[in-house]
């Protein structure tokens, strides 16, 4: 019945979904996890779906986590196709990072550094041991409250840095800068300029650039990162709407930066100094930010006179391959029907075989027979 | 949850899903892709409620261009019930509350994967393909830098080395669908992953072909009454499949063929991979070997009998 | 900055954005597969000058913010402006080489050479150019083939600079550059993309 089953009718369709929705809610028995409860429980898995799902938004993040059953790359293309049918109003004013309301910042770079190292929500430094205490409704944690207020500005590396210019300084983007180049408007160009590129990399596959970024550490990649600084906490979005020509405040976001250090051993034109690599992101997400950082500092192999020869640093290679999205249905699409190539492939390939058995039966006049038996 | 609960009210989805100022962009595209036949013009393709590889492409296309007067025939293999084709005929006749059919003749908009139909296309007619990679010289050069010069320049000598490689390894060119063409003697296209069974029904159509790549972020096109010529040797010139035995349910000669495995043993039967071609045939009295088979019953039953296992 | 455009006398757009624009894009992309042809755009809008009937339907198919443009017509060149800026939210731009679409009475057609022909790499970022003719019909003959085109397809439309064939035979040499002619009066218009080539008579 091969013929029927990839000729599906409508009911077909529509019956697998029913299937699909029953097997999303599981068993009836056990309490349907809420919206609010996977936004609240299951944050990391949030922010990751609203970073690759190019959408700040917790509450449509988590619908696409229950509506995904848990596939997290399911939930960004949900995110993803509703995004798409949004208007949009413009581009916000950038936001300023030192100026954040910080939850956590550390620097690998120093000891002490002004502004201090605060440890912050982290898994770091806990001990993998399941907690069976969870199994059951666990105890609520509570946070212990700090006995003094962290600083209101706290200076990034880069700035640490400034006044000894042994990190390579940016040009500070001019108030009429074009607006950055947008993905989800414009196809992919090459060269890529950096915005381009830093937002390919903040849409890109986590999965991706973590094993891109560890491939580079371990040599398939001429970095040599440290990390400058990682800073979680809240910032302000602004927008300056056309008719007020100022800016309004439009909201808070929670986003997660890392600045990778690396070493650059100077030209004609620039003298030995620490370059970097950036990396952001929506939510709490270090993995993603440094993995990103390093990509990002291994793809300026040119700027700084490196060679490139290594996949990290090949940004059509890169750029191209880390959308999760794009990857997940273009590998997923070759279980749609392709009986019409396979038709050609078969009639030339049994074309071939009976040319081979003729020829080989003409050499000598056993072989073919053999060929026969053994099959 | 009341933003929620208003975010599922407002089903203001424009007609056709896209938004004007998408269309407008994908419009523009399309005429530019209309006046470079064969060029692949990029565009700010948008990301679609179905996965990519799925008829992103396709579907922008079609969405940019169907209005309330057209009739929209989907395939996928030539077959109007194909899960997918069934899928993405239903999107349109829900979004863009558009006349749907099977009969090719009757269709204004034929949106396809992989096949272009039996019956001669039409004036009138816009065929709208489904292109998983619409850059013919990939297979031979992963870089987009590298194959945008070659296009810019024509220097297509490496493919046809790889031509004149793949006759050299098997006393043929190889290759049974995707295979290259050149549009009116300029630019090197791939025909999407159709036969080359129907590479000829390109040149000089009646139609508009308009060639859709979601993914990749491509439209290109290729204009009635334009030359396409698949590329060959004059010593090896280009030919086309064809199957000794003829369709088991309509009896047709000269159709593509679906090779329907029917047992372990071996025992198969050859179809029209055209369900509209077959169908018509049918009801115009042709019968092939095995007329009254059970597939010989249409879409309506075949579902029906995947439901009943 | 909507509040700064003098509102009076803008004259409507489509009544029916959404089909209105569907139908013409349709009569547009049939116009540029099959060059030469005349078509009647039936656009359903009120210009206020009714020799600009098409090139404003056209306007509001294709034209947004994505689309700088170029403008060059007479008396109304200014209030169109306003129009175009009101309904397309397109920037005006005064360089030739930077519009992606150029409006243009034929009376004032900069020669073709000033408008964008496109890269190498990439053809498509040339200029189209669409321009207000007197007339369609009665002027004088050229014959035309390419794509789109079964034999050859003869036309005759009016007012068109001298030398402007001449123009459009250099500028098809260059092709994969070139750029993109929508040829209008009243409601109609005539496709000539640059894959048209003019061919001598008989």
């Amino acid at each position: 019945m091969a013929y029927v089953s990839v000729k599906g009718g409508e009911r077909a369709i529509s019956n697998a979904h029913q299937w699909l929705d029953e097997m999303r809610r599981g068993d009836a028995s056990v309490p349907e996890l809420t919206v609010e409860q996977i936004r609240h429980q299951m944050s990391l898995a949030v922010d990751r779906v609203m970073m690759e799902g190019s959408c700040y938004d917790p509450e449509l993040a988590a619908l696409a986590i229950k509506q995904a059953r848990g596939d997290v790359t399911e939930a960004i293309f949900l995110v993803r196709a509703y995004r798409t049918t949004l208007q949009r109003f413009g581009a916000t004013e950038p936001i300023k990072t030192p100026e954040m309301a910080v939850q956590r910042r550390v620097s690998a770079a120093f000891k002490d550094i002004p502004g201090g190292q605060i440890l912050g929500p982290t898994f770091d430094y806990t001990h993998r041991l399941l907690n069976f205490d969870l199994c059951d409704a666990g105890p609520a944690g509570v946070a212990v409250k700090a006995t003094e207020p962290v600083v209101e500005k706290m200076p990034t590396i880069a700035s640490v840095f400034a006044h000894e210019s042994l990190l390579e300084q940016t040009a500070a983007e001019s108030d009429d800068a074009p607006e950055p180049y947008d993905l989800t408007r414009e196809p992919m160009a090459f060269p890529a300029g950096r915005d381009q590129r830093l937002q390919a990399l903040a849409r890109g596959d986590e999965g991706f650039l973590l094993s891109l970024a560890y491939a580079s550490q371990r040599g398939w990649g001429s970095t040599h990162p440290l990390c400058g600084e990682i800073r979680m906490g809240d910032v302000t979005v602004e927008f300056t709407p056309e008719e007020l020509g100022f800016p309004i405040e439009i909201g808070e976001i929670v986003v997660t930066e890392c600045q990778m250090i690396s070493n650059f051993e100077g030209s004609a034109d620039k003298p030995p100094q620490f370059t970097f690599g950036y990396g952001l992101t929506f939510g709490h997400n270090e993995r993603k930010a440094m993995s990103m950082a390093i990509v990002d500092r291994a793809l300026r192999h040119k700027e700084v006179g490196e060679n490139g020869v290594h996949a990290v640093q090949d940004e059509e290679f890169v750029l191209y391959h880390s959308d999760n999205v794009e990857a997940s249905g273009f590998v997923q699409h070759l279980k749609l029907p392709h009986y019409v190539d396979f038709q050609a492939q078969l009639q030339f390939v049994r074309r071939l075989c009976k040319e081979w058995r003729e020829a080989r039966e003409a050499a000598t006049p056993d072989a073919g027979e053999f060929a026969e038996a053994a099959e | 949850m009341t933003t929620q609960t208003n975010r599922m009210q407002h089903g203001a989805y424009n007609h056709a899903y896209l938004d004007e100022q998408t269309k407008r962009m994908i419009r523009r595209a399309i005429l530019k892709a209309v006046a470079i036949p064969g060029y692949q013009v990029p565009f700010g393709s948008r990301e679609m409620p179905v996965p990519y590889g799925w008829g992103t492409g396709g579907i922008q296309v079609t969405a940019s261009i169907i209005g309330q007067d057209d009739v929209y025939k989907c395939i996928d293999q030539g077959a109007d019930d194909t899960t997918n084709a069934v899928s993405i005929r239903r999107f349109f006749a829900r979004v863009a509350d558009v006349a749907t059919t099977e009969r090719t003749a009757e269709a204004t908009i034929i949106q396809t994967r992989h096949r272009i139909p039996e019956a001669p296309l039409k004036e009138g007619q816009i065929m709208v393909y489904q292109v998983p990679q619409p850059e013919p010289l990939r297979g031979l050069e992963p870089r987009e830098t590298e194959t945008r010069a070659m296009h810019a320049y024509e220097e297509y000598g490496l493919q046809y080395l790889s031509l004149y490689e793949s006759v050299a390894a098997f006393g043929r060119i190889a290759g049974g669908a995707g295979y290259p063409v050149l549009v009116d003697e300029r630019y090197l296209m791939s025909p999407s992953p159709i036969p080359k069974f129907d590479n000829p029904k390109l040149h000089q159509s009646e139609a508009l072909h308009l060639f859709g790549a979601g993914r990749e972020k491509r439209i290109y096109a290729v204009p009635p009454h334009t030359d396409v010529r698949s590329l060959d040797f004059e010593d090896y010139p280009f030919d086309v499949q064809s199957w000794d035995e003829v369709c088991a349910l309509c009896g047709c000669p000269d159709s593509y063929k679906d090779e329907v495995i029917l047992d372990d043993e071996g025992t198969r039967m050859f179809v029209c991979s055209d369900s509209s071609h077959c169908s018509d045939r049918r009801d115009a009295g042709h019968a092939g070997p095995m007329a009254g088979h059970e597939l010989d019953q249409g879409s309506a039953d075949a579902a029906n009998l995947e439901d009943a296992e | 900055m909507i509040g700064s455009l003098a509102l009076e006398g803008v004259s409507p757009g489509f009544a029916n954005p959404v089909a209105d624009s569907q139908r013409v894009f349709r009569r547009v992309l049939d116009a540029m597969s099959r060059p030469g042809r005349l078509i009647d755009l039936d656009s359903g809008i009120a210009a206020a000058s009714p020799h600009l009937t098409a090139a404003s339907a056209l306007a509001l198919t294709l034209l947004d913010f994505e689309t700088p443009v170029f403008v060059a017509l007479d008396a109304d060149g200014e209030a169109f402006a306003n129009w175009l800026r009101f309904h397309c939210g397109c920037p005006i731009t005064a360089e030739p080489k930077a519009a992606a679409y150029a409006l243009v009475l034929a009376d004032l057609l900069p020669a073709l050479d000033q408008f964008y022909a496109g890269d190498p790499k990439y053809p498509d970022r040339a200029t189209t150019l669409i321009v207000v003719c007197a007339a369609l019909e009665g002027g004088a003959a050229v014959r035309l083939e390419g794509p789109g085109i079964a034999e050859t397809r003869r036309i005759a439309p009016a007012g068109l600079p001298e030398d402007f064939w001449n123009q459009v035979r250099a500028d098809r040499s260059a092709f994969q550059l070139g750029v993109d002619i929508i040829l209008t009066a009243g409601d109609q218009i005539i496709a000539l993309p640059r894959s048209t080539r003019i061919v001598p008579e008989n």
